[in-house]
């Protein structure tokens, strides 16, 4: 059984339609990614699974329980924890407050108090800096932040909503070294949403390519890194003409 | 000496009024950050607070400390059922229109006061452990009604500054009110955090009111504090706790030896001159702070 099922969502900004009926499924203990360029709804189906916008149709289940249209604070306490884009520290508290704040679910402090060391494993820079607000912190620092956070809940599943934006080549590496880490060390599985593909599909072992609201393709990341579209459009690796141009008109081959 | 001594006493009278004033303040403030909305009917939570401990003191002969008790207990449960009530339905409305709603519950908590029997319109006080009790240090006199308002805020501003720093859902609450969408991607229930801000403002307001009794008396328009405590907050950044505290008390001083000092009627209006002369200085307030914005 698949750990996340998604059927058929519909999601609507007023009266945009932004997801027109994306099904996929999640296997436990994977990294699974949705590529997609700015608008194509990615962010929206996490925002539908986590709750924060409700889907007008179809339907979510998580560990073979249907959760669509629950409150967003019920779907973290069944192990739902997203990672949201842009860095959404709580910038006027400390390091430590922002990561006890991503066990705010929990009761068991022992676990919390592991938890704790824990993701300083991973991020040490966060254990040398305790005290200091997050707000004060750079960038590739507070991206280390939300994610340490969204760790102390012990999601079952992490939606991951890009991890990359903004940071530097060096930083993104050393992110995505973390995140795969996080999922082979902690059987953590992982949604990741990313407009870097290069990055997201060589973490990945399954991925989604999403147009305007709709899974265009399906496949391994393997496959998807052969396919010539996916090189085209989304790795920028450009193909080269039987005149040695580049062939400008070519169409994607899904449409 | 006698100069001295009469700044002093001056200023500790202005002192306690500030107090309460920075009560009043801090609900103001509290209900904003959660919510961003700004309560006008604060000023009439703290009436109905005095018109509880009246009942319970006046008429039913509850010690004081038990009064108090209840009255801020029955206040709190009385904030939470506002916002069950009147405003959790509005979440999401503009904030003009859940501000004219608070404007309109505090006529209606008003004429509420002038319906119920054994209220009214009337003026009433009650009886304080702390009447016609003095401390004298040379010749200094120092009015025990005045000092327990000031020990009685004290140990508030401690226990309330101890909640939101070192306790769970108090940290919650800061996080929700810097980052609402994050708050709600921890799982913290940004409902709960609404009702329970309403919950501490109203019963904010309960204290107030009872500490305000034995020196205004309880009556209808005592609401009307709001008024300056308004300014207060303003003037503290509108968004900062310990700055609330600190309008209320500059306001509560400045009043109060303008009364003293000044012609007939300058007293009211020292709030809002002080207020405009700060805020042309220092737009944000004392401890305001610019919004951050991300990078």
């Amino acid at each position: 059984m698949p750990l996340l099922k998604v059927r058929n969502i519909e999601t609507y900004y007023g009266p945009i339609m932004a997801i027109k009926g994306v099904s996929f499924d999640v296997e436990q203990g994977a990294i699974v990614t949705i590529l997609g360029a700015n608008g194509a709804g990615k962010t929206t189906i996490l925002k539908t699974i986590s709750g924060v916008m409700d889907p007008e149709k179809g339907s979510i289940e998580f560990m073979g329980q249907p959760i669509e249209g629950l409150p967003p604070d019920r779907i973290v306490r069944l192990g739902i924890s997203q990672v949201p884009e842009g860095r959404e520290v709580f910038h006027d508290l400390t390091v430590k407050e922002n990561l006890m704040m991503g066990a705010y679910p929990r009761k068991d402090r022992d676990g919390i108090k592991k938890d704790l060391q824990m993701v300083y494993g991973y991020f040490p820079i966060l254990g040398e800096r305790t005290a200091q607000l997050a707000g004060d912190m750079s960038g590739g620092q507070q991206q280390m932040v939300v994610i340490a956070r969204a760790l102390m809940a012990r999601p079952k599943l992490m939606l991951l909503d890009e991890p990359s934006l903004g940071l530097s080549p060096l930083l993104v590496k050393e992110i995505y070294a973390i995140i795969k880490r996080i999922n082979t060390e902690q059987k953590t599985t992982i949604l990741l949403v990313e407009q870097n593909a290069p990055m997201a599909l060589s973490t990945a072992s399954h991925g989604f390519v999403l147009e305007l609201g709709r899974i265009v393709m399906d496949d391994s990341c393997d496959a998807l890194l052969a396919n010539e579209d996916v090189k085209e459009f989304y790795l920028g690796i450009k193909e080269e003409g039987v005149r040695g141009e580049r062939r400008w008109k070519r169409k994607k081959k899904w449409r | 000496m006698e100069l001295l001594n009469e700044i002093l006493q001056t200023v500790l009278s202005g002192i306690s009024i500030g107090c309460v004033y920075g009560l009043v303040a801090l609900g103001f403030v509290l209900i904003f950050k959660a919510t961003e909305v700004i309560n006008f009917a604060q000023g009439e939570l703290l009436m109905l607070g005095a018109f509880i401990s009246y009942s319970l003191i006046g008429l039913l002969h509850f010690p004081y400390w038990a009064a108090l008790a209840v009255t801020v207990i029955v206040m709190g449960l009385l904030g939470t059922l506002l916002e069950r009530t009147v405003l959790r339905s509005l979440v999401g409305e503009p904030v003009y229109a859940i501000v004219i709603v608070t404007i309109g519950l505090s006529y209606f908590l008003r004429s509420m006061v002038s319906m119920i029997p054994g209220w009214g319109t009337d003026t009433y006080g009650f009886q304080t452990p702390f009447a016609e009790k003095f401390i004298r240090t040379g010749k200094l006199v120092i009015s025990w009604e005045y000092l327990a308002i000031i020990l009685i805020t004290t140990a508030l501003i401690f226990l309330l500054f101890s909640f939101f720093r070192y306790t769970r859902v108090g940290t919650a609450m800061r996080a929700t009110s810097q980052n609402q969408l994050a708050a709600v991607y921890m799982g913290i229930s940004v409902t709960r955090v609404f009702s329970l801000t309403w919950t501490i403002a109203a019963a904010l307001g309960g204290i107030g009111g009872i500490l305000l009794s034995p020196i205004t008396f309880v009556h209808m328009n005592m609401g009307f504090i709001g008024l300056k405590a308004f300014p207060a907050a303003v003037l503290g950044g509108f968004g900062s706790l310990p700055g609330a505290i600190v309008g209320g008390l500059i306001i509560g001083i400045t009043e109060s030896l303008a009364g003293f000092y000044l012609p007939e009627g300058w007293k009211d209006i020292a709030a809002w001159i002080i207020l405009i002369g700060v805020l042309i200085i220092r737009p944000q307030g004392l401890f305001g702070i610019q919004e951050k914005k991300k990078v």
